[in-house]
């Protein structure tokens, strides 16, 4: 499948990734280079085959439901590149 | 004693106990050959004090019943968190990241007494085969045989390197598709990537969760071993870890392999492979018959399909990881203009913060996970995932112990020979690795001789679940029976 320049542009919004125009044809090259190779997998016969789900069939280890780490406030923010007042502050979101 | 930092593991440990030497001696040898690795550039971020306070405290404390790894001078990978140290994953994104926690795989290395030298190189968020995608630029392999500067391979090649130039006594890595095994094969090295749960990999900067282990890489299978019983263990911090004993893996070092069945897939013997490597492969099989094992040949039907769906796999699972690194928590952020919102925010951090292979993969990611296109790429890969694990199994209920193969198609290349313009080319590197990686099962590169022109090249030995142990005694008679002692001349 060859992938368009609208198709690479909504791609790199999705993934929030900044894509300057100029180089939106040469990344639509390469995601269509990338899934020719994957398209392969189109030749298997993948019927009444299950998903996997886990590589290593085991049950999930369980705890009890309580806290057991927590107040850590100064640790949590520390490699923030913008934390005040005990808070991870961003730009402005709502109007 | 002189080149200490040339030691094993195994021999530095016995040193120690003898009073021959000291852990600070030994450290301090290392630091000397970091300071000197110029343009091998395998460790980018030392950590000469952490380590000099480390082997102090190991000398101080004695190695009468001491841990197993007490005074080992190691590489750490730059993928694993260790408290107020720089973890970067070789990229822009974590610059100045210092974690307020440690992974607990060096947890447990340091309660074993192991001494961290400093962080090694890595392909970014371990996205990649050559360390050529690295924010601190490539990792040279020791390994030197014309003008050209080889790659160590990747994603591990900081480590891989490291030990090779005897930088380190050992050093740990992580392997995806191949990211231990591959860089082992290019610098003459051990390395083995374990069953999937047997290392916790709370910690570590994840790449593909359901893909991703930790292991050792040392000089010898028997200094494998060592590191391995110290990294494994349930952990309740990561829910996939397995709760499962640990044996000692030194102790099933026994080099009987007689009974033993080993399998030849005969679907990796693909058209044009490396006659060299082909040759090399067939020798290996003669030595483990030598040696008393029964070689068999065995099918891996969908070995072709490995690779393609890996590229779904691990990009999906990649693109959900990072979606993390979004400039409010850690790391990167960038310099907003006026008007700029937070969509505005996220993208140009993360355009700014990531290398383009790792973009490349987060947004093949996004696009087979999204809507219209997730059954036919990501539940299709998954279904051949399956079928994939399903053809080992097949081998292993048919009476096969372990599985020989090559760990890479091609001895190291050079620096800047696999275009970056076609990614699919630097992605058959991991062609005999990654089968492994799907079916979560352990695998083992050893060193098994030198091409023509006097590279490195190895040899894999793929395991049952949790059999790391056996898997390791073969990998100890195959080396014993290679003889493989070169080491790389000394030019940087």
């Amino acid at each position: 499948m060859s992938i368009d320049t609208d198709t690479a542009r909504r791609v790199a919004k999705l993934a929030r990734i900044k894509v300057e125009e100029d180089a939106l044809p040469a990344l639509a090259q390469e995601f269509s280079a990338i899934l020719g190779f994957i398209e392969q997998l189109e030749e298997v016969d993948v019927d009444g085959i299950e998903p996997m789900t886990s590589v290593t069939p085991q049950r999930l280890k369980r705890r009890d439901d309580v806290v057991t780490d927590g107040n850590q406030q100064p640790a949590v923010l520390k490699n923030a590149p913008d934390a005040r007042e005990g808070f991870f502050a961003v730009p402005k979101v709502v109007e | 004693m002189t080149d200490l930092n040339k030691l094993t593991i195994a021999e530095a440990r016995d040193a120690l106990k003898k009073g021959e030497t000291t852990s600070v001696a030994l450290t301090e040898a290392c630091l000397a050959a970091i300071d000197a690795q110029g343009v091998l550039n395998a460790v980018v971020h030392k950590t000469p004090e952490l380590a000099m306070e480390q082997a102090k405290a190991a000398d101080a404390r004695g190695y009468a019943d001491a841990p197993a790894l007490s005074g080992i001078p190691l590489g750490i990978k730059d993928l694993f968190c260790v408290k107020g140290v720089d973890t970067q994953a070789a990229s822009d994104i974590l610059k100045g990241f210092k974690p307020e926690y440690d992974s607990t795989v060096t947890t447990k290395l340091f309660e074993n007494g192991a001494v961290m030298l400093g962080k090694t190189n890595m392909d970014e968020f371990a996205m990649g085969s050559s360390n050529e995608h690295s924010a601190y630029g490539p990792s040279v392999n020791p390994w030197k045989v014309d003008d050209r500067q080889l790659t160590p391979g990747g994603s591990s090649g900081g480590s891989a390197s490291a030990v090779a130039a005897d930088l380190c006594i050992g050093a740990i890595g992580t392997d995806t598709g191949g990211s231990i095994r591959q860089p082992a094969a290019f610098t003459g090295t051990v390395g083995i990537r374990p069953t999937y749960g047997r290392v916790s990999r709370y910690g570590i900067v994840a790449y593909a969760s359901s893909l991703d282990q930790a292991g050792p890489m040392t000089k010898t299978v028997r200094d494998t071993a060592i590191m391995l019983t110290a990294m494994s263990g349930h952990d309740m911090r990561d829910s996939t870890s397995a709760d499962i004993a640990v044996p000692d893996f030194e102790a099933a070092l026994t080099g009987d392999i007689k009974g033993k069945t080993i399998g030849i897939p005969r679907e990796y013997r693909l058209d044009g492979l490396n006659a060299e490597i082909a040759g090399l492969w067939d020798k290996g099989a003669d030595m483990l018959r030598d040696a008393g094992a029964k070689v068999v040949d065995v099918s891996l039907p969908h070995t072709k399909y490995a690779l393609p769906a890996y590229y779904v796999i691990a990009p999906a699972e990649a693109s959900s990881n990072l979606a993390r690194y979004d400039g409010v928590r850690f790391g990167h952020r960038a310099t907003l203009g006026a008007g700029d919102g937070i969509n505005e925010m996220y993208e140009k951090t993360r355009a700014e913060g990531f290398g383009a292979e790792v973009q490349r993969r987060i947004m093949v990611g996004t696009y087979v996970l999204s809507a219209g296109f997730y059954d036919a790429y990501y539940n299709r890969a998954r279904k051949v995932r399956t079928l994939i694990k399903r053809d080992f199994e097949n081998v292993f209920a048919s009476g096969v112990d372990a599985i020989l193969a090559p760990t890479t198609p091609s001895p190291a290349f050079g620096i800047g020979e696999v275009s970056d313009a076609d990614p699919v080319q630097m992605y058959l590197n991991d062609v005999f690795t990654v089968t492994l990686n799907l079916a979560g099962l352990p695998g083992v590169s050893v060193p098994a001789g030198l091409d023509t022109n006097g590279l490195p090249l190895g040899l894999q030995l793929i395991g049952k679940p949790w059999e790391e142990a056996d898997l390791l005694n073969i990998a100890y008679s195959l080396e014993g029976s290679t003889g493989f002692v070169a080491k790389p001349q000394k030019w940087w």
